[in-house]
């Protein structure tokens, strides 16, 4: 790796100027991504600058009493809090399918956020990749991608996103919150991950130097407390997963009063449902029904031969969480 | 959880003798000798697949950033030709393919030589690459041999004929993929001349091989080179031969003057230590009603590099395991622009199993026979092909063991009829065998006037636990405890001893320590008095006795028994539980046994369910290469193992008495679970490994 001046500095205030003072400036927080791409000479920042003394690391109730999970918030610590257990089980859940121990005790919610795509191009820099050298093109279409994205994707670029807590959060339509130069301001997952479009390069909409600083959780609710996490994978523990599902449900006599599907390893970022969900809503819930409407949500997919069963496979495992959330809730009943 | 019960009479379970020196870190590996003013050195690798180096920019980095020297085949001083191309670094201008070395950095530290490295320019003329294997390639040829030295093809009868008249008939064909050896501790070297005499501290399977071929590369004698091997963190098969690192770096350590050092990253060592070649593998079994083999034939297509030939002979197994009059195997490679395959544990047995094994698994379902019950019908009396008497073989009683053991009695042979919650349960069975190696080795005993031993041989330890069995075989022939016995190994100073590889090394080191040992109690035992101060040593090799041995089909066996589940809704295979029994001789020491045979059945774990190196023909490389995706099985996919041996008194063996057990464990591992993901969901996978997304039609995943 080529040599990188590394700064510590002491408040939010002199950490946004450091990082809006160039391009080639990069936040470093647990590093578990981070520090692996400069060694394979992908990520090749001039100046570290380390956030980890100043990101806010509690986990706060809100004024109106969702949660304020700080930036900075270690991904064990916030999959244990027993808030967090009991109130969004799906992130807890999310969170603990990511990763190995190790990983999650370094690695942060900002951080995890931010992770790049382990797209096999991207992390070789000896291989053209749009998103890591823009115009240089794209080789995963034509080669390895049973891994990489069928919804969302561009003829540029279809990396898909590795992270499973982004996905959970996809679901409870957590806030993302945002320190920049002009201020501070809270993006929606969807408005804060962008598709790669024409510009792969660019993962999100921040703005060079942007810190995230926190993630805001709603209000409980039923929804959120009948929520659930399945990731499907091919080893047991510490892999990426091949099909992911986060949902919530809130079901009434059988029939789905409100649901939320995000889904993971499909897409550039996690995928919101939003068509399954407006075709469940007032439905009973079935798996042929789940089945339906996750194949609408993928009648957008441009599968490739060696990815093309993840929309099978979504479809499955989507039906496979819902039926354990509407089973739980139901038992829950008098 | 595993567990063991150790059956063998006589076997000890001293604990590794260096395991405290390892936990505490006191043990040095090759990249760890202090070297004074030692510089790093960073290979360089081709980015094409084919074609020639025309240029290197050297003075971009030579003289920056501490940057000391930069080789490339227009400026590094020549080798002398070893007989193995492989180590021939930076000679010639050609690139056969991508990952190849074409350039050496070295600086005054390991981040400055990678830097530099990344960023030096070098200049290539490209041709068109051809990297993929395939059934129907045009340039598929038979090689005059295949590894280790034995013939490419077989036939005894009709094989042809007698398929044809058969009652009951498979014919099907299977494939494994690459497999990359990923050994803890990567290759890596330090290397350090005075004058012309070299010492390298190298992480290797066996130093000697390492001396002659740097010796013959650098034109010095052989006894000008030392090479330290005392701790290696394993191997695989990976550092049986020399490879590009340590030439490397006893190249670089003579051009700038001062000790190098080189340790290979995770992702170089994908294209630069060996792999197992991918396979194609057609089988023919044809038999009675019974299930009693006619016919068997195997054949096998598979793939070397342009550098050399590598010849895996993955249809020797299916000469040895099972009866049948009419049989025949073959062998046929493609020579593509790929790294040279290489050694990787059990090399042969371990694919051919995977087909021979399902194979036999296709047959018992076409045949109504039960698969413990089939491979039993089909034990011949003899070596099935050679004709000679086994020393020894109890495949049967592994088998019955195995069966009792896993709880096989009762099994409903019926795919698909078993179901927990939403997991589908199956179960198969497999068989496992390897050739027992011997090759000469040489060993010193000595005796100081205070009565303390030590024994000292260049055997090589690559986690194995094969020091502490050297040692408990000394103390054994000397009749007296293991602590007053020292032992030295790892260091070409040591008497002459062959490699870490093959299963050979505690059958081949062990009968020249025997030897020693016996003759050194024996000159004690005739002495009058006691031994004086200047001590008493014996030296002894086992050449003439290896020689001598009688001519006998000499293998191990074991069986396999394995337990799936299969998740209905996404396909996942995960495996609760495996048995396996074997019969390898003597067990030297019943606690690292276990170890080596629980980790060749994790291995062949990682063979069924995640192994996998992906071509990309593009580019013409392995694309997946680091740990993060090219998957190897994590502690959550491993359950419950039981690992247990029958005692075998062989005779016919050396002078330890033992098989080897490094190998055999992977042997049939990947076979037995993909039988069992057939008997829990109906769904026959024959191609390696085994992905959840080709479960999912099945009728029964609902």
């Amino acid at each position: 790796m080529r040599p990188f001046a590394y700064e510590r500095p002491a408040s939010a205030e002199e950490a946004l100027d450091l990082g809006t003072a160039g391009s080639d400036v990069a936040y470093l927080a647990g590093g578990t991504n981070l520090v692996d791409l400069m060694r394979l000479g992908v990520a090749r920042p001039r100046l570290l600058v380390d956030v980890t003394g100043l990101l806010p690391r509690s986990i706060d109730e809100t004024p109106t009493g969702g949660l304020l999970v700080g930036a900075g918030v270690l991904n064990s610590d916030l999959a244990a809090d027993p808030r967090v257990r009991r109130d969004y089980p799906v992130l807890s859940q999310a969170l603990l399918a990511g990763a190995s121990g190790q990983l999650r005790n370094m690695a942060t919610v900002g951080g995890n956020l931010l992770q790049r795509t382990r797209c096999l191009y991207f992390q070789d820099a000896t291989k053209p990749c749009n998103k890591r050298v823009p115009g240089s093109g794209c080789p995963a279409r034509t080669g390895i991608h049973r891994d990489l994205a069928i919804l969302g994707v561009s003829e540029h670029c279809i990396a898909s996103h590795p992270s499973d807590m982004a996905v959970g959060l996809a679901a409870l339509d957590a806030l993302v919150h945002v320190r920049g130069a002009s201020g501070t301001r809270m993006l929606r997952l969807d408005d804060f991950y962008r598709l790669p479009g024409e510009d792969p390069a660019r993962d999100t909409t921040l703005d060079p130097g942007d810190l995230v600083t926190a993630v805001e959780l709603p209000v409980p609710s039923a929804l959120t407390r009948t929520s659930g996490y399945r990731k499907a994978r091919d080893r047991a523990s510490y892999a990426f997963a091949v099909g992911a599902v986060a949902a919530a449900l809130d079901i009434e006599g059988g029939v789905v009063s409100d649901v939320r599907i995000a889904l993971g390893a499909v897409a550039p970022r996690p995928w919101r449902a939003r068509l399954a969900e407006e075709a469940l809503r007032g439905q009973p819930l079935t798996d042929e029904a789940v089945v339906a409407a996750v194949g609408l949500e993928m009648a957008g997919a441009e599968p490739l031969p060696d990815n093309a069963f993840k929309a099978e496979l979504s479809a499955r495992i989507t039906s496979a969480v819902l039926r354990q959330l509407g089973g739980a809730q139901t038992e829950e009943l008098p | 959880m595993t567990s063991t019960i150790d059956r063998a009479v006589g076997a000890r379970s001293l604990a590794r003798v260096e395991g405290v020196d390892k936990v505490t870190g006191r043990a040095r590996y090759a990249y760890e000798y202090d070297a004074d003013g030692a510089a790093y050195a960073w290979p360089v690798q081709a980015t094409i697949a084919k074609g020639s180096v025309t240029g290197v920019d050297v003075d971009s980095v030579l003289g920056r950033d501490g940057v000391i020297g930069v080789l490339w085949h227009g400026n590094a001083p020549r080798l002398r030709d070893t007989g193995d191309p492989v180590v021939a670094v930076l000679q010639k201008p050609d690139v056969a393919y991508r990952g190849q070395v074409v350039g050496l950095v070295v600086a005054l530290t390991s981040e400055a030589a990678r830097e530099a490295a990344q960023q030096l320019p070098v200049h290539y003329a490209t041709t068109d690459h051809d990297s993929v294997l395939r059934a129907d390639h045009p340039s598929l040829y038979e090689p005059d041999r295949v590894n280790p030295d034995s013939d490419t093809d077989s036939v005894i009868g009709d094989a042809d004929k007698a398929f044809g008249e058969s009652a009951v008939r498979v014919d099907v064909t299977y494939r494994t993929p690459a497999e990359h050896n990923n050994p803890m501790e990567p290759h890596a070297t330090t290397a350090t001349w005075e004058g012309n005499s070299l010492t390298v501290q190298d992480s290797n399977q066996g130093g000697q091989v390492v001396r002659d071929t740097l010796a013959k590369a650098f034109a010095i004698e052989p006894g000008d080179v030392r090479v330290i091997n005392a701790h290696v963190g394993g191997g695989f098969g990976s550092k049986g031969t020399p490879r590009p690192n340590v030439v490397l770096t006893a190249m670089a350590a003579r051009v700038v003057g001062r000790p190098v050092k080189l340790a290979l990253t995770r992702q170089q060592q994908f294209s630069m230590v060996g792999y197992r070649t991918p396979t194609i593998q057609r089988m023919r079994l044809g038999a009675d009603a019974d299930g009693a083999l006619n016919s068997l034939s195997h054949d096998v297509i598979e793939q070397t590099g342009t550098t050399k030939e590598f010849a895996e002979q993955s249809a020797i197994i299916s000469r040895v395991m099972y009866a049948a009059p009419n049989r025949r195997t073959a062998h046929a490679l493609v020579t593509l622009d790929v790294p040279v395959p290489s050694w990787m544990r059990a090399p042969g047995e371990c694919p051919g199993s995977f087909a021979l094994e399902s194979a036999m698994d296709e047959l018992a379902v076409a045949a109504g026979v039960d698969p413990v019950e089939l491979r039993i019908r089909n034990e011949p009396a003899v070596d099935p092909e050679e004709g000679t008497p086994f020393s020894s073989r109890h495949l049967v009683e592994c088998l019955r063991e195995g069966a009792e053991r896993f709880g096989w009695v009762g099994r409903d042979p019926r795919p698909g009829r078993q179901r927990i919650g939403r997991w589908l349960v199956g179960s198969g069975v497999a068989s496992s065998t390897y050739p027992v190696n011997i090759v000469p080795a040489t060993a010193r005993v000595a005796v100081d006037g205070e009565g303390r031993y030590t024994v000292s041989i260049n055997a090589t330890d690559i986690g194995t636990g094969a020091r502490t069995a050297l040692l408990q075989i000394g103390a054994e022939a000397l009749g007296v405890g293991t602590d007053r016995v020292t032992i030295l190994i790892g260091d070409t100073r040591l008497p002459r001893a062959g490699l870490a590889g093959g299963s050979m090394g505690t059958n081949s080191w062990g009968w020249a320590v025997h030897k020693a040992a016996t003759k050194l109690a024996d000159q004690l035992a005739a002495m009058s008095g006691a031994v004086g101060p200047e001590g008493l040593e014996v030296t002894e090799g086992t050449a003439a006795d290896v020689k001598a041995m009688e001519s006998f089909s000499r293998h191990a066996f074991g069986a396999q028994f394995v337990e799936v589940r299969v998740n209905v809704d996404s396909g996942e295979i995960r495996v609760p539980r495996m048995v396996g029994v074997f019969a390898a001789g003597r067990i030297v020491n019943a606690r690292t046994a276990r170890s080596q045979l629980i980790g060749g059945m994790t291995m062949g774990l990682s063979m069924a369910l995640h192994e996998e190196g992906l071509m990309d023909a593009q580019f013409g490389d392995y694309a997946n290469h680091d740990l993060a995706t090219y998957h190897i099985a994590s502690n959550a996919d491993i359950g419950d193992i039981d690992v247990s041996w029958l005692e075998e008194d062989d005779p016919h063996l050396g002078g330890t008495a033992t098989k080897g057990i490094g190998e055999i464990g992977i042997v049939g591992t990947a076979a037995a679970i993909a039988n069992a993901v057939y008997h829990a969901t109906g769904v026959r996978l024959r191609s390696l490994p085994l992905h959840l997304e080709d479960l999912l039609a099945a009728p029964n995943m609902r």
